[in-house]
C-alpha cells in the first residue's frame, strides 16, 4: 500500500486477489499505473499476469481486493464498464474484420455522435487520421484490413482503443506478432502515447524490449507481486540487477540432484548442435545460429524467458520444425531436417511444451497414444490390423509405474495435466532414447507429479541419455541440470554450471547480455 | 453503451467431460421426434390430415414386404453416397464432390458393361463396380491433390468437378456420338438416350417373392463393414484418426498427412461412384443424364452421413431412413401433396437433427450464472 496517495496514480489495484478453484492466481497484488507511463508487467506463464489484466479490464471479479481510477474506487463488471473509464485492453489476436476498411472497423460498435444508424464515413475517416497522426501511427484510413500488414492491423487495434476515449492501454505480448523493425516503430508509438499522458500497461516476456521502452516494471511471481522496479536512465546496471534477481529470485530450496559421480575420461558424444537456424510460424528468425553439445548422460538446462526462441529450438532438434540452417546430430551421425521420422530413428525423444497441442491427441485413448511412435514397429500388428490387446498390454506394462488414473481406455482428453504428462513421459522414455528433449517439464504440474517427473528427468541421464531440459523455472533448471545454458533473442547468451552458479548473472544472460568470453 | 447482452437465465456450457452415451443416442432421436412435430403444423397449415399423411407414408415405406423392397430401392445409392462422405467429412476432409463422382462411376461402370457385358454376370459385375472406383478415385484425386500440394480448398474444387461431371454425362448422350449413346435407330435421334447393357450384365436382385434386396445394397453393407474396420481396427484408420483429431500431433508422429488426405480423397471417390455402378447395374441399365442428375443422391449423401454422425455402421440406418421416407414422399405425392414437401420434411429433420448436436457437446443451464471459469 502506498504510503501517500500520488494524483499521477490512473489505474491501480490494491490488494487485490484472485482464487479460482484450488489455485490462487493473485495473491495480495498490489498495483500502480501513472498517467504518462509506460509500465511494464513481467512474468513467467501462469504467473497471473492474464488474471491481474483480466480484473483490471472487468472481465474477471477479484476475489478481494479494490481497484481505483483516478483514486476513486471502481466495480469493473465487464469490459464495458472498463471502457467506460478509459480502460482498453489490445490482445495477442485482433478483433478486427478483414474485409472492412481501417475507419469501419474503428467505428464498429460505436459511434461518433451518438447515431446509432447513420455511418459517417467521411467523418470516421478524418477522425482515424486526425489520432493517427496525433499519436504518429501512420495508417490509410479507408484501406481494407486485409490488405495490411500485421504491424498496420496492431495500429488500428490501438487506434480503434483511443477513438474510444482510453486512456490506460494494456497491450498483451505486442511484439510477438512483429517483425523486429515493426516492434521499434511500436515502441516509438508506445512512447508518444505515454508523452500525451496516457498510461500503457505493457505485458512481454522479451527482457530487452521492457528496457528499452519503460518507465517502471514490475514483476509477477507465481500470483505474487515480487517488486516494482523504476527504470532511470541512470544506474541502469544497478536495476538490471535488482530486475534480474526479482525474476529468479530463489525462495525455495528444492533438493538438487544427485549426480553420480562420472568416470573421467571423455564422455561419449550424445547431442551435437552446430550453427542451428530456425524461423517461427511468421517466418521471424526465432533461433540465430546456436552451438551445443549435450554429453551422453548429462541434462543440459535452457533457461531463459519464454517465447526467445525456445519453442523452436526444440521443435527444430526434434524434427518436428525444418530447420533453416545448420547440423544437428545425435551419436556423431547428422539426423535430417524436419523429419520426425529421422529424429525418432537416430534416439531422439521430445516432450513438447504443448502437450495436448502436438504431443498428445485428446479425442483418442491412452493406449493408442502411446503407440503413437511405436505402431510402425509391428509388434502391434497383425497385417493392417490393430492388433487391440497388444496395444493394451503395452499400454499397462509402461504405466505400471506411474499410478495413473484412468485406464488404457480413457481418452487423454479427460486427464488431468500430470496424468497426461505422465503418458506422454511414458512414452518418450519407452524407447530408451539417446536424447531425451523436454520443455517445461512440470508446468502446470502438482509437487507429486513434479517430483514423479523430475525423478525421471534423473534416471534418464543416469541411463546415458543425453537430456535437453527447457525451461522457465530457473529453480528446476538448476536443481537439476549439470549445465545451464541461457537463451535470449534466440540466440545462447552464455554457459554456466549449475554447480554454484552465480543467479544474479544468470538473470542478466536471460536479460540478452553475452557472456564475456 | 450498454452491454449488448441480457442477462439470459439460460446458458450453454461446454461439456468438458466424454458426453454420456445416452446423451448421444439420444440426441438424435430426440430431435427426429422434434422434427415430425413441425411437419405436423406444415402439414395442418397445408390443408392435411397428418394421420392420414403418416399412414400413408408408412403404408409406402414400411408395412409391407414390397415396401420395405421399395424403401431399399431408394436407400442403395444414398447408403453409398453417405458411406462415401462419412469417411470423408469423419477424418475432416470436406468432400462435396459425391456427386459427381456418381456420375463418373456411372460413366465407367456402363461403358465397362456395354463392352463385356455380353460375357455373364460373373465377369461383368466385378467389372462394373472396379471400374466405376477407379474411375470415381481419379475423379476425386483431383480436388485431393489440388488441396495436399497447392492448398486448394477442396469443398469447391470438389463441388466445382460435379457441375463438369454433370456436363460429361449431358455432352456422351445429348452432345456427341459417343459410345454410351443409342445411335442405332431414327427414334434415337428424336430422343437422345444412352444404350441399354446386355442383359447378361444387370445386376441380380436378392430375395424371393415380392421382397428383394437390390445388390448395390449389399455392397453397400459390405463397405460399410469394411470402412468400420479400417477406421477402428487398422493401423492406416489409426493415423487417420489422429490426424483429424489434432494434425499437430500428426505430424510431431511424422506421419504423412498429405499422403492420407488423398488417400481418403481417393477412398471417399471410389465409394460414391459404386452408388454410380449401382444406378446402371441395379435398376436403369442405360447410362440416363437426367436419371443420375435430378435426385442428387450425391448431396443427400452428405445428409445421410450428417445424421449418421460419420459413423459407417449408423449411416446405414440413417440412409434406410432417409430412403424410406424418399420412397414415402414418391408414393404419397399426388396434386395435393407434392413432392417437394418430402423435401422440406427431409430438410427440417436434418435442421434438427444437425441443429441438436448443441445438446450433445453443450450442457443447458438455467439459472444464473456461476464463477466457475478456471484460469
Amino acid at each position: 500500500m502506498p504510503s501517500e496517495p500520488d494524483s499521477r496514480v490512473a489505474l491501480a489495484a490494491y490488494a487485490v486477489t484472485k482464487r479460482f478453484p484450488g489455485v490462487v492466481a493473485n495473491d495480495n497484488v498490489d498495483f500502480e499505473v501513472l498517467s504518462g507511463e509506460v509500465h511494464a508487467l513481467l512474468g513467467e506463464n501462469g504467473s497471473g499476469k492474464t488474471t491481474l489484466c483480466k480484473m483490471l479490464t472487468g472481465m474477471y471479479q477479484p476475489t478481494a481486493g479494490r481497484i481505483e481510477v483516478d483514486g476513486k474506487p471502481v466495480v469493473l463488471h465487464s469490459p464495458a464498464d472498463a471502457h467506460h473509464n478509459g480502460i482498453f485492453m489490445v490482445h495477442q489476436h485482433f478483433s478486427l474484420v478483414e474485409r472492412l476498411t481501417v475507419a469501419e472497423n474503428v467505428m464498429l460498435g460505436w459511434s461518433l455522435d451518438g447515431s446509432r444508424i447513420r455511418f459517417k464515413r467521411r467523418k470516421a475517416e478524418q477522425e482515424v487520421a486526425r489520432l493517427a497522426e496525433q499519436y504518429e501511427m501512420p495508417v490509410d484510413a479507408g484501406k481494407m484490413i486485409g490488405d495490411l500488414s500485421i504491424g498496420e492491423r496492431q495500429r488500428v487495434e490501438i487506434l480503434k482503443a483511443l477513438c474510444r476515449g482510453a486512456r490506460v492501454l494494456i497491450l498483451d505480448e505486442p511484439t510477438t506478432v512483429l517483425t523486429p523493425q515493426e516492434a521499434d516503430r511500436l515502441f516509438a508509438s508506445v512512447r508518444g502515447l505515454a508523452k500525451a499522458g496516457n498510461s500503457v500497461i505493457f505485458i512481454s516476456h522479451k527482457l530487452h524490449e521492457v528496457l528499452a521502452v519503460s518507465d517502471r516494471v514490475s514483476v509477477l511471481r507465481r500470483g505474487v507481486m515480487t517488486g516494482t522496479v523504476e527504470l532511470g536512465d541512470h544506474a541502469a546496471a544497478v536495476d538490471r540487477k535488482e530486475l534480474a534477481r526479482m525474476m529468479v529470485g530463489r525462495e525455495i530450496e528444492l533438493g538438487r540432484r544427485q549426480r553420480a559421480a562420472r568416470a573421467q575420461e571423455a564422455p561419449a558424444a550424445g547431442l551435437e548442435i552446430k550453427e542451428l537456424v530456425v524461423h517461427n510460424d511468421l517466418g521471424i528468425l526465432a533461433v540465430d545460429r546456436i552451438n551445443l553439445n549435450v554429453a551422453a548422460g548429462e541434462v543440459l538446462g535452457v533457461a531463459g524467458v519464454a517465447g526467445n526462441g525456445q519453442r523452436e529450438f526444440a521443435e527444430a532438434i526434434a524434427g518436428v520444425r525444418p530447420r533453416s540452417g545448420g547440423e544437428v546430430c545425435v551419436g556423431g551421425t547428422p539426423v535430417r531436417s524436419g523429419r520426425p521420422l529421422a529424429a525418432l530413428a537416430a534416439g531422439m525423444a521430445f516432450v513438447p511444451e504443448d502437450r495436448m497441442g502436438i504431443g498428445l491427441a485428446s479425442g483418442i485413448d491412452v493406449a493408442e497414444n502411446l503407440v503413437l511412435k511405436s505402431f510402425r514397429t509391428g509388434a502391434f500388428s497383425r497385417g493392417p490390423l490393430i492388433r487391440r490387446g497388444r496395444v493394451v498390454e503395452n499400454a499397462n506394462a509402461l504405466l505400471s509405474g506411474y499410478e495413473l488414473r484412468g485406464g488404457p481406455a480413457s481418452l487423454v482428453g479427460q486427464l488431468s495435466g500430470g496424468n497426461a504428462q505422465k503418458v506422454l513421459l511414458a512414452r518418450e522414455m519407452a524407447s530408451q532414447p539417446k536424447v531425451l528433449v523436454i520443455a517445461a517439464p512440470t508446468r502446470g504440474l502438482d509437487v507429486g507429479v513434479t517430483e514423479t517427473v523430475r525423478k525421471l528427468i534423473a534416471e534418464a541421464a543416469d541411463r546415458g541419455t543425453a537430456v535437453v531440459m527447457i525451461s522457465e523455472d530457473l529453480d528446476e533448471v538448476l536443481d537439476l541440470a549439470d549445465r545451464v545454458a541461457v537463451m535470449s533473442g534466440g540466440r545462447i547468451t552464455g554457459i554456466v554450471d549449475a554447480e554454484g552458479a552465480d543467479v544474479e548473472e544468470i538473470g542478466l544472460l536471460m536479460m540478452g547480455q553475452e557472456q564475456a568470453a | 453503451m450498454s452491454a449488448i447482452l441480457p442477462a439470459f437465465p439460460i446458458r450453454l456450457e461446454k461439456r468438458t467431460d466424454r458426453t454420456p452415451r445416452w446423451v448421444q443416442a439420444a440426441t438424435p432421436v430426440g430431435a427426429f421426434l422434434f422434427a415430425f412435430v413441425i411437419v405436423t403444423v406444415i402439414l395442418l397449415a397445408g390443408g392435411h390430415n397428418p394421420l392420414q399423411s403418416y399412414n400413408a407414408m408408412l403404408q409406402a415405406s414400411v408395412t409391407s414386404t414390397s415396401a420395405i423392397s421399395q424403401t431399399l430401392v431408394s436407400a442403395t445409392p444414398l447408403l453409398l453416397t453417405g458411406l462415401a462422405a462419412a469417411v470423408a467429412f469423419r477424418m475432416g476432409i470436406w468432400n462435396i464432390g459425391g456427386e459427381g463422382q456418381l456420375y463418373v462411376g456411372a460413366i465407367c461402370a456402363s461403358g465397362v458393361a456395354l463392352a463385356i457385358g455380353a460375357h455373364g454376370i460373373g465377369l461383368a459385375l466385378p467389372a462394373m463396380i472396379l471400374a466405376a472406383m477407379v474411375g470415381g478415385a481419379l475423379w476425386a484425386a483431383i480436388p485431393g491433390l489440388l488441396r495436399a500440394y497447392l492448398n486448394a480448398n477442396e469443398i469447391l474444387t470438389s463441388l466445382m468437378l460435379n457441375y463438369t461431371a454433370g456436363l460429361l454425362l449431358d455432352w456422351l448422350i445429348n452432345d456427341s456420338n459417343s459410345y454410351w449413346r443409342d445411335t442405332s435407330g431414327a427414334s434415337a435421334y428424336l430422343v437422345a438416350h444412352g444404350k441399354t447393357i446386355p442383359g447378361s450384365a444387370d445386376w441380380p436382385a436378392i430375395g424371393g417373392g415380392n421382397f428383394s434386396v437390390p445388390f448395390g445394397f449389399l455392397v453397400g453393407l459390405v463397405v460399410a463393414a469394411l470402412l468400420f474396420v479400417l477406421v477402428r481396427h487398422t493401423w492406416l484408420g489409426y493415423q487417420l484418426r489422429v490426424t483429424a483429431d489434432n494434425p499437430g500431433v500428426g505430424r510431431y508422429a511424422g506421419m504423412a498427412s498429405k499422403r492420407n488426405f488423398v488417400i481418403v480423397m481417393l477412398l471417399s471417390g471410389a465409394i460414391a461412384a459404386i452408388a454410380g455402378a449401382s444406378q446402371v447395374g441395379d435398376f436403369t441399365h442405360i447410362l440416363d443424364p437426367t436419371g443420375l442428375q435430378s435426385p442428387q443422391y450425391g448431396y443427400t449423401g452428405i445428409v445421410v452421413a450428417a445424421l449418421g454422425r460419420y459413423n459407417p455402421l449408423a449411416v446405414v440406418i440413417s440412409a434406410l431412413l432417409l430412403g424410406a421416407i424418399t420412397n414415402a414422399g414418391i408414393n404419397v405425392q399426388s396434386a395435393t401433396f407434392p413432392q417437394s414437401l418430402t423435401g422440406v420434411i427431409e430438410g427440417i429433420i436434418l435442421f434438427c437433427v444437425l441443429g441438436s448436436e448443441i445438446f450433445s457437446r453443450y450442457r443447458v443451464r438455467v439459472g444464473a450464472e456461476k464463477a466457475t471459469v478456471t484460469a
